[in-house]
């Protein structure tokens, strides 16, 4: 074929193991201890429990990191349950109509339901699938996180294979690449950076749900699992402020942790999945990254695992293009026969499971009550918007001013973000002393709870969107002597809307899911209720009341989509075709 | 190279067609009829929009026409085949892969062993003259060396035809010109066992450069005017008298209209409401008749014009066309001449030129004239431009839908026969007559 002898630049094969350097050794010292607690935490999750048996948690700070331990092995394998999930089901509403037109409106849906709902609700299924074992809690908590973490994530890699550029979708036709070799050459390089972000994200934010995922108390069971989020849920209970003080310094230092070894090396990696060289924005960097590429005995291992993981992409069975199966090759009217008979069954069973729910509740509960859940909802919708409006007037002057100035910026933004994946209620008993000290309104002073952990979205996105806005423009809306209030209507809060949307938006569903645990606190034997939706979720699954339950969370769903369609998409629309500076 | 002249491509009687529910066909090629032969270029020269790069992943098997066939060595064209590969206007790189990694994807694809597809990739990258940037990822490359990665890419896989859809047209015009070299050099040097190409462009000067055939491509439908044989030996001087005849030769052939017989009294070209008009800023326009009354013969070699202006010879066709459907200038045989309005609008101020200019836009433009009409009727006098577009939908396909409405309503309010509201999208008349 072609001849040539001539020696390159490109890796050399090195046919006998290199000797290791100094970064090797750091680097196996890191994985082997990564790989050890792993195992121990493992081993601990599938140990003994029955029902009824309470769990001892101790206050005693020694027994932080253990617990730390314990509940990061829950994130991670929420996380990897999440990512699997994505896997499918993503790329499946992706590549097919059929499945898109179920799949996309059912995440929607699932959405909107809040994540504590769906704790309360599969608590007792999990425990009876695992008799006998920790699995059974552990699931539910797990199962938890994982809904917390999922949604967000499968819509992005969705989103993104739907957006591959039709150039290389040409190029692995023409180039005879399978379905199977085009989803991993192609759709999920692509989809990576957005999906790496959208996780990070997804993870920041489902931190907060840690006190009530591992400190179940449904149905008057109360099942405490070893974790941080039990011994923040006793150091409540007990009022110990110690405690809460140690739990804090162990949230920083497990977030610190996550972000430098997971996060932040898994998004420097990412860069080269870009696919435009963004030459301004500094280049994300982790020292965790970097130790590895500099190793060579970790880099002549991971040669190994390239070949294995090139041989499972290039897997002989799933070479052959079923190219002429995807060409559908159904007379129309068939399609249009099928899609039909979809389109009735979908619709029926949203019409049985409407009525069964009904019948469900409303058997045991009256439509008197049902209406004045109604009032809750409103109650809380009112608060979480109002919430919204004040902490959009404080942070997004603070953020513009951040992003303008791209030193502080720059030492800003990793700061906000920890904050944003923060667990705020870490901080509400702070809030609950004042309230009781100063007899404050409960219904009031309960409500910056629930804007405490997410107004922080707000912020970094007016930070990123401040950031964004052209250097250009500036220079002219200067020369043009525009200044005080002219300045933000006509120049920056135009400018910084596609932004400030998007955090809005993020804000709200956070603020909507913490209700529940923001408008009924506690601190020690003081127990302060708001009047709102999330405090009556929160107290009927407490009982155990199934019925108020669904009709809760029903409602709940229902305010949340009916604002989403209403509210914030339209403002999303809005944002995306006027107000985008190309 | 050598000729056997086996047939190795044969294009039969191919018509695509894009269905929109609702509306009519949109017919982009009917009836292209030609065949490739064993070691010759081909070109399909066209301007854009002509469909050459649908009929281009036709042969590639990306797209099935909805009428007639591709044959490949006799066998029909459904899906990609082997021996048949494609380069790509914008490279079409995978960003997250090195040019090795990018250049071995084919191999890979068909499951050869590791050492071989090194070795083979190895070699097509120095064949493209890419050498030492085995390890680079695209976003280190210029524009020149992403094609040269293109080009191994496509090469690696052994082809015998090589497709390329505007391979130069994304490159400067000197990377270009080296490219062009390279390609030729890597044709007759019989390192590849590649058998024909066939190439498709915008640009007179590039087809008459590399091609042994070129195929003068139509517009609406798209199909194959005429063939022009080129016997010029490479490398091919560009500035040689041979060669300038050649091109000009193609250029009278592209500007001829596409009547075989003009009557005397239709000379210009009249158009209905679904045409695809150019888009033609109104300044560039003014600016071309300024320089036509300039010059102080009334008929303008077009192929002159265009070097002096450092145009390419086909970016002046929009403006041409431009020119002829509003009446101020004419063109035939690959000149150019203004009519007594273009003079006049030419030589006139600025207030004198929107008058001039809205009187030819409402007469020979029907869509300007329909709009200004609907509105006249309109109680308001206010119509939504997606009025306008449900209707142009019925001719063109969306996106050129919307091109054409924001060409007309460019040079409406040019001449201030309607305005123009982009947030309500709103078209009504400001001073109502």
């Amino acid at each position: 074929m072609f001849s040539s002898n001539k020696n390159t630049y490109a890796k050399n094969e090195v046919t006998t193991w290199p000797i290791p350097n100094y970064w090797d050794a750091v680097a196996i010292v890191l994985v082997l201890a990564i790989i050890v607690l792993l195992g121990l935490g493992a081993k601990a999750m599938v140990g003994q429990f029955r029902l009824g048996e309470t769990i001892p948690i101790s206050l005693d700070p020694m027994m932080l990191p253990y617990y730390a331990l314990r509940t990061v092995l829950r994130m991670l394998i929420a996380l990897i349950c999440a990512l699997v999930f994505t896997f499918i089901f993503g790329t499946w509403a992706a590549k097919r109509r059929q499945a898109e037109r179920l799949i996309i409106p059912m995440i929607d849906v699932l959405q909107s339901v809040p994540v504590l709902g769906f704790l309360s609700i599969t608590v007792t299924g999990f425990i009876a699938l695992f008799p006998g074992s920790l699995l059974g809690p552990e699931c539910a908590a797990i199962f938890a996180i994982f809904t917390a973490q999922v949604w967000n994530m499968t819509l992005s890699l969705y989103q993104s294979v739907r957006s591959v550029p039709e150039d290389l979708k040409e190029v692995s036709a023409v180039f005879h690449l399978s379905a199977w070799q085009q989803f991993w050459r192609v759709d999920v390089p692509f989809a990576m950076p957005g999906l790496l972000w959208n996780s990070m994200m997804s993870m920041s934010s489902s931190w907060i749900f840690l006190v009530a995922a591992e400190a179940i108390s449904v149905a008057n069971q109360h099942i405490t699992l070893p974790g941080i989020g039990s011994y923040i849920a006793l150091a409540i209970a007990r009022a110990d402020k110690a405690a809460i003080g140690y739990v804090i310094i162990t949230m920083f230092l497990v977030i610190l942790l996550y972000d430098q070894l997971l996060f932040r090396p898994l998004i420097a990696w990412a860069q080269k999945f870009k696919m435009d060289a963004g030459v301004d924005d500094a280049e994300p960097e982790s020292w965790l990254l970097n130790l590895f590429q500099r190793t060579r005995f970790f880099r002549h291992g991971g040669f190994y695992l390239e070949i294995l993981w090139e041989g499972m992409i290039n897997m002989r069975p799933l070479r052959w293009r079923l190219a002429n199966l995807n060409r559908g090759e159904y007379p129309e009217l068939w399609k249009r026969y099928l899609s039909v008979m979809g389109y009735i069954a979908l619709i029926s069973v949203l019409f049985i499971a409407v009525f069964v729910l009904y019948r469900y509740i409303f058997t045991l509960v009256s439509l008197y009550e049902g209406v004045h859940v109604l009032y809750l909802g409103m109650v809380t919708a009112v608060r979480v918007l109002v919430l919204i409006a004040i902490s959009s007037l404080i942070w997004v002057p603070v953020g513009v001013w951040l992003g303008l100035h791209s030193r502080a910026s720059r030492i800003a933004q990793p700061i906000v973000q920890f904050l944003a994946a923060f667990p705020a209620n870490l901080l509400f008993p702070i809030v609950v002393i004042v309230i009781v000290r100063y007899h404050l309104n409960v219904n009031i002073w309960t409500s910056p709870l629930m804007i405490l952990g997410t107004q922080w979205y707000i912020l970094f996105n007016v930070i990123a969107g401040a950031s964004a806005l052209p250097r250009s423009l500036h220079h002219v809306v200067a020369t043009l002597n525009v200044r005080g209030w002219l300045w933000w209507k006509r120049w920056v809060l135009p400018g910084l809307f596609p932004y400030y949307i998007t955090g809005a938006i993020t804000a709200a569903g956070g603020a909507w899911n913490i209700s529940i645990i923001a408008e009924a606190v506690r601190w020690g034997p003081a127990q302060l209720q708001a009047t709102g939706l999330g405090a009556y979720i929160a107290d009927v699954a407490a009982q155990g009341d199934f019925r108020r339950l669904a009709l809760g969370i029903a409602v709940m769903s229902l305010y949340v989509l009916a604002l989403n369609r209403l509210l914030w998409r339209p403002l999303y629309r809005l944002a995306s075709e006027r107000f985008q500076i190309r | 190279m050598k000729r056997n002249n086996e047939i190795i491509i044969e294009v039969n009687d191919v018509k695509k067609s894009f269905k929109k529910p609702g509306s009519q066909e949109l017919l982009v090629l009917d009836h292209v009829n030609f065949s490739v032969r064993s070691g010759e270029i081909v070109a399909i020269l066209g301007k854009s929009g002509s469909g050459k790069s649908t009929l281009l992943r036709i042969l590639a098997g990306l797209i099935k026409p909805t009428a007639g066939e591709v044959l490949y060595h006799g066998q029909s064209v459904q899906q990609p085949r082997p021996g048949l590969t494609m380069v790509f206007q914008h490279f079409a790189l995978m960003p997250w892969l090195t040019v090795l990694q990018n250049v071995e994807l084919g191999l890979e694809a068909q499951g050869i062993s590791r050492e071989e597809r090194r070795a083979r990739a190895l070699a097509a990258i120095d064949i493209v003259g890419l050498d030492g940037f085995e390890s680079a990822y695209p976003k280190e490359l210029s524009g020149g060396m992403s094609q040269r990665a293109g080009l191994a890419r496509a090469l690696v896989v052994d082809p015998e035809v090589l497709l390329m859809d505007e391979p130069f047209s994304a490159l400067d015009v000197l990377t270009a010109e080296n490219l062009r070299g390279d390609l030729i050099g890597i044709w007759q040097s019989g390192k590849t066992h590649i058998k024909s190409v066939i190439l498709v462009t915008h640009n007179i000067e590039e087809a008459a450069a590399l091609a042994d055939r070129i195929l003068v491509f139509s517009i609406n439908p798209g199909y194959v005017r005429s063939e022009v044989k080129v016997d010029l030996t490479h490398p091919r001087n560009d500035q040689s008298p041979e060669f300038r005849q050649l091109v000009d030769g193609i250029y009278r052939w592209m500007t001829k209209p596409t009547l075989a017989e003009i009557p005397e009294a239709i000379r210009f070209k009249t158009i209905d409401m679904g045409y695809r008009l150019p888009r033609v800023p109104i300044p560039e326009m003014m600016g071309f008749l300024e320089t036509l009354i300039d010059h102080t013969e009334r008929q303008v070699d077009l192929p002159r014009l265009a070097e002096e202006l450092h145009f390419e010879i086909n970016e002046l066709f929009p403006l041409t066309e431009t020119l002829e459907i509003l009446r101020f200038a004419h063109v035939s045989e690959g000149d150019i001449e203004l009519t007594p309005a273009g003079r006049q609008l030419a030589s006139a101020d600025i207030l004198e030129r929107k008058k001039i200019f809205a009187e030819h836009v409402t007469k020979y433009v029907p869509l300007a004239r329909h709009i200004r009409q609907q509105l006249d009727a309109n109680a308001e006098h206010e119509i939504l431009e997606e009025f306008f577009l449900k209707e142009l939908e019925n001719y063109l396909s969306e996106e050129a839908a919307e091109d054409v409405l924001t060409t007309v309503i460019d040079w409406g309010r040019y001449a201030e026969i309607f305005a123009y509201d982009y947030n309500s999208g709103m078209l009504s008349l400001e001073n109502p007559e």
